[in-house]
C-alpha cells in the first residue's frame, strides 16, 4: 500500500526519466541491438537488408581467427602498460601539484595542453618529430653524437607499440593527475596533521594513510582511462592503419566492417569488442570494490 | 611533563597579523584555557605552540628548551583536533596503536599499550571497528587515546566537544578534568564556549584580534576582568552594559546613564575617563517601578524551568538581562520595572573599554578572593 504522496512522487520521478530513457533507447540500446542482431546474419554492407541467419558462426569465425587473438594480445599490452604509467606517473604528478608550491596554478593550466590537443594533431606532431629522416627527435640523436644514425621508430616493428604507449602516456596523464588531484584534494587535512604530530614518516604516511584513502579515487581514474585505452581506434590508426604489430579491437572490427565490407563479421567482431571491455570493467569495479568504497572514504 | 613558555609570538599571513606579540609562561602541570570569539587566533595560538604551522616570529619553548624550529613530532605534544582527525581505513585499535608502529617496541607491546589506554578510555570493547562505526562520543575518546598513548609532555585541545550534543558534551568535559586530574600532564584547551573555560581551567587566557586580554582564575576573570571585552566574554547570559556620562571634579564623579541611572562613586584613579557600566545578569534584582538602580519595561520573560531570564527594554532602547533565581514576576510584564544591584556589583569602563576601579569594586574583589580561598 503507497500512500497518494508517495505514488505522486514515484509519477514525477518517471515523468523526469523517460526523456533521457527514450534518448538512451535512441542512440545506445537501439544501435548495439542492431549490431548484436546483424552479428547472427551473414550480411555485407553493401545490402544490409539481404540477409539470413547463420547463428553463431560469425563469432566461431572471429574466435577462431588468429588475427583476432593479435589485436586482442595487442590491446591487452596496451591498455596495462599505458594506463600503469599513466596511473604512476599521474599520482607522482598529482602529489607534487598538490603541495602549496608557487606557481601552482599556472602548472595545473599548463599539464591540461596535451589533454586538450585533438588525438590526430597530437599523433601527426609525434608523427612528424619522430620521423627518422626528418624528424626532430632523430635530429637531436644523431646531433648529441648518442647514435651515428637516426632511429625508425614508427617502422620497426618492436618500437612502434612502444611509441603508441608514448604518445597516450603524453595525452592522457594530465586526466589522470586531474582526477587524483581532485580526490587529493577532498582528503581533511587534519588527518595529515594528526599524522605529523604522530611523528609518522613521509613514506609511511603515503603508504598507510595517502594511498588507502586515495584508493577510490585512483581506483575510478583507472576505470575510466582502461575502457577508453580498450577501445582506443584513433591513435593506432593515425599513426599506422595497417600495421599489425599495433592494430586494436576496434581498427579490428572496423576493417572486416568496412574494409571488408562483412557486416555481419564486423558486428559479432563489435560484439566481442563490447564484451572485452564490458569484463574488464566488471573485474576492475570487483577487484577495488569502487561500488562500495566510494562513498566510504 | 613540561612548562611552555612563549616570548611575543607572532604569525601573519601576509599583511594578515593574527598573533600579535603574545607572552605567556604555562607552567608544568597546569590546565590552561584559551578562549575567544571565533577569528581572534586561538586556534592559531595552539597549532603554533604544537608547530602544526611556523611562527613568523618569536620564541616557543616547552620544557626551558627552545623549540621554535623544532618539527611538531619532535616536541613532545599530541594534539586532539576538533574533527578528531581519525584514519577512517584504520581500526580503533590500529588508529590508538599508529604512532608507535614506526618506534620499533614490537607488536606485543604495541598491543598491550592500546589495551591499556582503551580500557582507561572505556573503548576497549570496539577495538576491532571503524571510526564510521563509532558515535561522536566514542570518536573523541579514541582520539584522545591516540594522544595518550604517546605520553606527551603536553597535551593540545582543539575545541575538542564543539562537535557532541550538550549532554555529551557536559559529561566530556568532567572526563577530561579527570583525565587532568589522574595524570597530571600539562594541557593546553581551545574553546570558544566560557563554560567549558570556567570549569576546565586552571587559568584561563582570553584572546581578542590576536592578543592577550587577560590572563587569570577563571574567578579572577569572572569578579575582576581587566576589560569590558573580557567583561563581556565570561558569563552566561553575558554582563549588561550601558553608556554613562561624567560630572564632578575631585575623588567622588557623578555617573548617569539611560533609564534614570543616577549614582556617585568615589575612584581610586582615573573617574574622569568613566564611559560605560555593567553589571551582571544574576547580580540584578527587579523591583517596583522608581525603585532600584535604573527602570526599565519588562518585555519578556523565558522561562527556563530552574530560572528565568527577563528582559527589560530602557530608555535608550538597549536591553538588560535579568536572571531570576525563583518564582518569575509573570505579574510585571509589560509594566515599567526597577532594576536594583549594589554598588559593588557594578563595574565601570573608561572609552577604550578599560575596567576602572571604584572603592566599592574592592569589597567585590576582596569577596571573590575570599570565596577562592576557602575553594
Amino acid at each position: 500500500m503507497s500512500t497518494r504522496l508517495a505514488r505522486r512522487e514515484h509519477r514525477a520521478a518517471w515523468l523526469f526519466l523517460t526523456p533521457l530513457a527514450l534518448v538512451m533507447l535512441l542512440v545506445a540500446v537501439w544501435p548495439l541491438s542492431r549490431t548484436v542482431f546483424f552479428a547472427f546474419t551473414n550480411a555485407y554492407l553493401d545490402d544490409p537488408t539481404n540477409y539470413s541467419m547463420v547463428g553463431i558462426d560469425n563469432f566461431i569465425e572471429v574466435l577462431t581467427d588468429s588475427g583476432w587473438w593479435h589485436v586482442v594480445r595487442n590491446t591487452l599490452v596496451f591498455t596495462s602498460i599505458s594506463v600503469a604509467i599513466e596511473t604512476v606517473l599521474g599520482l607522482a604528478i598529482a602529489l607534487l601539484i598538490n603541495e602549496a608550491i608557487p606557481g601552482r596554478g599556472l602548472v595545473r593550466a599548463a599539464i591540461l595542453v596535451p589533454w586538450a590537443i585533438p588525438v590526430v594533431v597530437a599523433t601527426k606532431i609525434w608523427d612528424w618529430m619522430l620521423n627518422d629522416q626528418f624528424g626532430v627527435i632523430n635530429a637531436l640523436i644523431v646531433g648529441l653524437g648518442l647514435s651515428d644514425h637516426g632511429i625508425a621508430w614508427t617502422a620497426n616493428s618492436s618500437l612502434i607499440m612502444g611509441v603508441v604507449i608514448f604518445i597516450d602516456v603524453w595525452m592522457t596523464t594530465p586526466f589522470m593527475v586531474l582526477l587524483i588531484l581532485a580526490g587529493l584534494q577532498l582528503l581533511p587535512g587534519e588527518i595529515f596533521e594528526a599524522a605529523h604530530v604522530d611523528g609518522i614518516p613521509a613514506w609511511k604516511r603515503f603508504w598507510s594513510i595517502t594511498l588507502p584513502l586515495l584508493t577510490p579515487a585512483i581506483g575510478v581514474a583507472v576505470l575510466f582511462r582502461a575502457l577508453d585505452a580498450l577501445r582506443m581506434f584513433d591513435l593506432a590508426y593515425v599513426l599506422s592503419a595497417s600495421n599489425e604489430n599495433i592494430m586494436t579491437v576496434s581498427i579490428y572490427a572496423r576493417d572486416r566492417l568496412i574494409s571488408y565490407q562483412e557486416l555481419g563479421v564486423g558486428s559479432a567482431a563489435a560484439s566481442c569488442v563490447f564484451l572485452l571491455v564490458a569484463f574488464v570493467a566488471i573485474l576492475i569495479i570487483g577487484v577495488l570494490r569502487l561500488d562500495r568504497s566510494a562513498g566510504a572514504a | 611533563m613540561a612548562s611552555v613558555t612563549l616570548k611575543s609570538v607572532s604569525k601573519s599571513y601576509g599583511t594578515n597579523a593574527v598573533i600579535r606579540g603574545v607572552d605567556l609562561d604555562i607552567k608544568d602541570g597546569e590546565f590552561v584555557v584559551f578562549v575567544g570569539p571565533s577569528g581572534c587566533g586561538k586556534s592559531t595560538l595552539l597549532r603554533l605552540v604544537a608547530g602544526l604551522i611556523p611562527v613568523s616570529s618569536g620564541v616557543v619553548a616547552i620544557d626551558g628548551e627552545d623549540v621554535t624550529d623544532v618539527p611538531a613530532s619532535k616536541r613532545g605534544i599530541a594534539f586532539v583536533f576538533q574533527s578528531y582527525a581519525l584514519y577512517p581505513h584504520m581500526s580503533v585499535a590500529r588508529n590508538i596503536g599508529f604512532a608507535l608502529e614506526t618506534l620499533g617496541i614490537g607488536r606485543d607491546a604495541i598491543r598491550t599499550k592500546v589495551r591499556d589506554v582503551a580500557k582507561m578510555l572505556k573503548v576497549d570493547h570496539l577495538l576491532d571497528r571503524r571510526p564510521r562505526e563509532l558515535s561522536g562520543g566514542q570518536r573523541q575518546r579514541v582520539a584522545i587515546g591516540r594522544a595518550l598513548v604517546r605520553k606527551p609532555d603536553v597535551f593540545l585541545f582543539d575545541e575538542p566537544l564543539s562537535n557532541l550534543d550538550s549532554d555529551l558534551r557536559m559529561e566530556m568535559r568532567v572526563e577530561i578534568a579527570k583525565l587532568h586530574a589522574d595524570i597530571g600532564t600539562t594541557m593546553i584547551y581551545v574553546t570558544h564556549d566560557q563554560a567549558e573555560a570556567m570549569t576546565l581551567a586552571d587559568r584561563i587566557v582570553v584572546l581578542n584580534h590576536g592578543l592577550i586580554e587577560q590572563v587569570g582564575t577563571p574567578q579572577e576573570l569572572y569578579h575582576t576582568p581587566d576589560s569590558r571585552f573580557v567583561a563581556g566574554f565570561i558569563g552566561s547570559p553575558r554582563m549588561n552594559f550601558a553608556p554613562v556620562s561624567v560630572e564632578g571634579a575631585g575623588e567622588t564623579k557623578h555617573l548617569s546613564g539611560p533609564g534614570g541611572f543616577a549614582i556617585d562613586l568615589a575612584f581610586s584613579g582615573q573617574g574622569a575617563g568613566a564611559a560605560s557600566i555593567g553589571v551582571r545578569p544574576e547580580a540584578i534584582a527587579i523591583t517596583g517601578e522608581g525603585e532600584g538602580r535604573l527602570s526599565g519595561l519588562l518585555e519578556r520573560i523565558e522561562d527556563l524551568g530552574h530560572e528565568h531570564f527577563a528582559y527589560a527594554r530602557l530608555a535608550d532602547d538597549s536591553v538588560w538581562v535579568v536572571r531570576v533565581a525563583g518564582r518569575p514576576p509573570l505579574e510585571l510584564k509589560g509594566r515599567m520595572v526597577g532594576l536594583a544591584f549594589r554598588d559593588a556589583d557594578l563595574f565601570v569602563f573608561d572609552g577604550d573599554g578599560r575596567r576602572l576601579d571604584h572603592h566599592e569594586s574592592h569589597e567585590r574583589a576582596s569577596a571573590a578572593q575570599f570565596r577562592e580561598a576557602r575553594r
